[in-house]
């Protein structure tokens, strides 16, 4: 099918590219990993709560890395993509009969293919400290970061084509960065929270992704909040993967 | 057989609470086979005319039929008939020449097999084999150039557009696209160029149109564009200070028809510069006036662009 290979071809070409530097890779794993080895620790000597116990807190805290990670590398994906504008790249591409959608989706596919990559290696940083969960809950918790990581890297080709300048992209990003990530509970439960952060974080789709990605790593497999953070990522990134398509048909460079 | 067949095309851009009028009813018709050249000054609407017929652009009013198609119906068709070089080329720096190709042959739908022979053919006749697996970014200004050029050929397109394609080269590696561009005519491809190098025009294209404010001010051979200002075309360099007297002198002279100042130069349209040169000397001489140099030309593009903008377009790249 056209499409199909539309977007192989031009994933294909991305990665090639992208994986020539591995800098790109270790940038975004940074933070997440100095959270893991510098912040984690602490958590183990913590007193019990309902909501906590200290034996599980890599447990609970990793999941919580795995869906920082996406924002953190996915929300600046955007950066590349002005770049790609301003050299007309994006124009040149716009001028072949290749579909829209298979740019967007194969820029973002590379994106994604860098984030899994960081997961992996972030979830091995965290198997050295001491996480010990079922190999379904970690594949099941990466193809769940994968879905978050559509949704920002969608929104931040979004901001790119829209904005066409590469500080404001950062800054957009950076503004929205630290809410979404407080506001998730990922890096301590939200049970924890006063009662308006936590109606607050009724608002903020990340929390539910954290809450699913927490039950998987716990072996809550039945819990119905994997579906719903499931159903509500994949609603978002289908929806942001549009608005990005729809910005690169109209963009002028 | 016309490759390009535009009617009313109208854009607007609004920036802010300004609204400016790129173009404003460009009709244009360009024939199958020819090199044609859209020149203008920075911002005179040769840009947003080529977005246009490219299909990056949709025009507020107006359809053109490029290559049989409707830009604004049926954009897809028109897009596997043409090639397009912009102005900054569109190669990936991070990538390199062989992969952009690479990637390039296989949007125009080849597979790899014919994705391969088609690039290696391309890096052999813009003689790119040398650097083709280096990464774009290391590449000279003129290298980067030919890799443009032939990543809007890697499909053998009928109507190629190019972009302003000889800003900022080195004269050997302008020479060389001068060439290409030539070779593409010979070999029957239909190219449209944007320039403001009136030399450039004039050497490459069987027609051309002047474009300024979003309009197509004249439209023709470059001779018979030449030919229109018949005549013949003297310009004095004077010392500064004598510029303006010497104008008023010579304005009031009936063999002089035409009469521009820039700077230190002024430009007289006459009808027989034979006739007209020893009696424009001795005339300021008399006056006391101190002439630097002297020159005796037939008209030339930058004069027909004078004569329909009532500007020079020398003048505007200063």
């Amino acid at each position: 099918m056209k499409l199909l290979r539309e977007i192989w071809i031009i994933f294909i070409h991305s990665l090639r590219v992208a994986l020539r530097n591995p800098m790109t890779i270790i940038v975004g794993l940074l933070q997440p990993v100095t959270w893991l080895l510098l912040f984690a620790p602490l958590l183990k000597n913590l007193p019990a709560t309902a909501a906590f116990s200290p034996e599980e807190a890599i447990n609970i805290f990793t999941p919580g890395m795995l869906v920082m990670l996406a924002p953190i590398t996915s929300l600046f994906s955007g950066i590349g993509l002005v770049v790609e504008l301003r050299n007309g790249v994006l124009d040149r591409l716009r001028v072949t009969p290749v579909s829209r959608l298979a740019v967007v989706l194969g820029k973002a596919l590379r994106d994604l293919v860098v984030l899994l990559l960081q997961g992996v290696l972030l979830v091995a940083v965290a198997w050295t400290m001491g996480l010990r969960i079922h190999l379904a809950g970690i594949l099941v918790g990466l193809g769940l970061m994968m879905i978050v990581g559509l949704l920002m890297i969608s929104c931040s080709y979004a901001f790119a084509l829209i904005l066409r300048n590469e500080n404001a992209v950062a800054s957009i990003a950076n503004v929205l960065l630290l809410p979404l990530l407080l506001l998730s509970g990922l890096i301590l439960p939200l049970e924890l929270a006063p009662r308006w952060m936590q109606i607050a974080a009724d608002f903020n789709p990340l929390a539910y992704t954290v809450e699913a990605m927490r039950a998987l790593f716990t072996g809550r497999f039945d819990d119905t909040v994997i579906l719903n953070g499931f159903l509500l990522t994949t609603a978002l990134a289908v929806f942001s993967l549009f608005w990005a398509t729809r910005s690169f048909r109209r963009a002028l460079a | 057989m016309a490759i390009i067949e535009a009617y009313g095309l109208k854009k607007q851009f609004k920036s802010g609470k300004k609204v400016v009028e790129a173009l404003c009813g460009v009709d244009l018709l360009v024939s199958q086979g020819q090199v044609f050249g859209l020149l203008g000054p920075n911002g005179a609407g040769k840009t947003t005319l080529l977005r246009i017929l490219t299909t990056l652009l949709p025009p507020d009013a107006g359809d053109a039929t490029v290559v049989g198609h409707s830009v604004t119906s049926s954009p897809e068709a028109v897009r596997k008939a043409i090639g397009y070089v912009s102005q900054q080329g569109g190669a990936e720096n991070a990538a390199t020449g062989r992969e952009n190709l690479m990637l390039q042959a296989q949007l125009y739908g080849m597979n790899r097999a014919e994705a391969r022979a088609r690039v290696d053919e391309l890096l052999a006749a813009f003689e790119l084999e040398a650097v083709a697996d280096r990464v774009v970014q290391t590449y000279s200004g003129g290298q980067r150039r030919r890799l443009d050029l032939a990543m809007g050929m890697v499909h053998r397109p009928a109507l190629l557009f190019l972009d302003e394609p000889t800003v900022g080269l080195d004269p050997q590696s302008r020479a060389h696209v001068w060439d290409e561009v030539r070779r593409l005519h010979q070999q029957g491809t239909s190219v449209v160029i944007t320039t403001h190098y009136l030399d450039e025009a004039d050497a490459l294209c069987q027609r051309i149109a002047i474009i300024d404010y979003g309009r197509i001010v004249a439209e023709d051979t470059p001779d018979a564009l030449k030919r229109k200002i018949a005549g013949d075309v003297v310009r004095l360099i004077l010392d500064k200070e004598h510029v303006i007297d010497a104008q008023e002198l010579l304005r009031s002279q009936s063999f002089i028809r035409e009469i521009n100042q820039e700077h230190e130069t002024l430009r007289l349209l006459v009808d027989q510069g034979e006739q007209a040169l020893p009696m424009i000397l001795r005339m300021i001489h008399d006056r006391g006036l101190v002439i630097r140099t002297v020159t005796l030309d037939r008209p030339s593009l930058d004069d027909v662009f004078l004569r329909q903008t009532g500007r020079s377009l020398r003048h505007d790249l200063n």
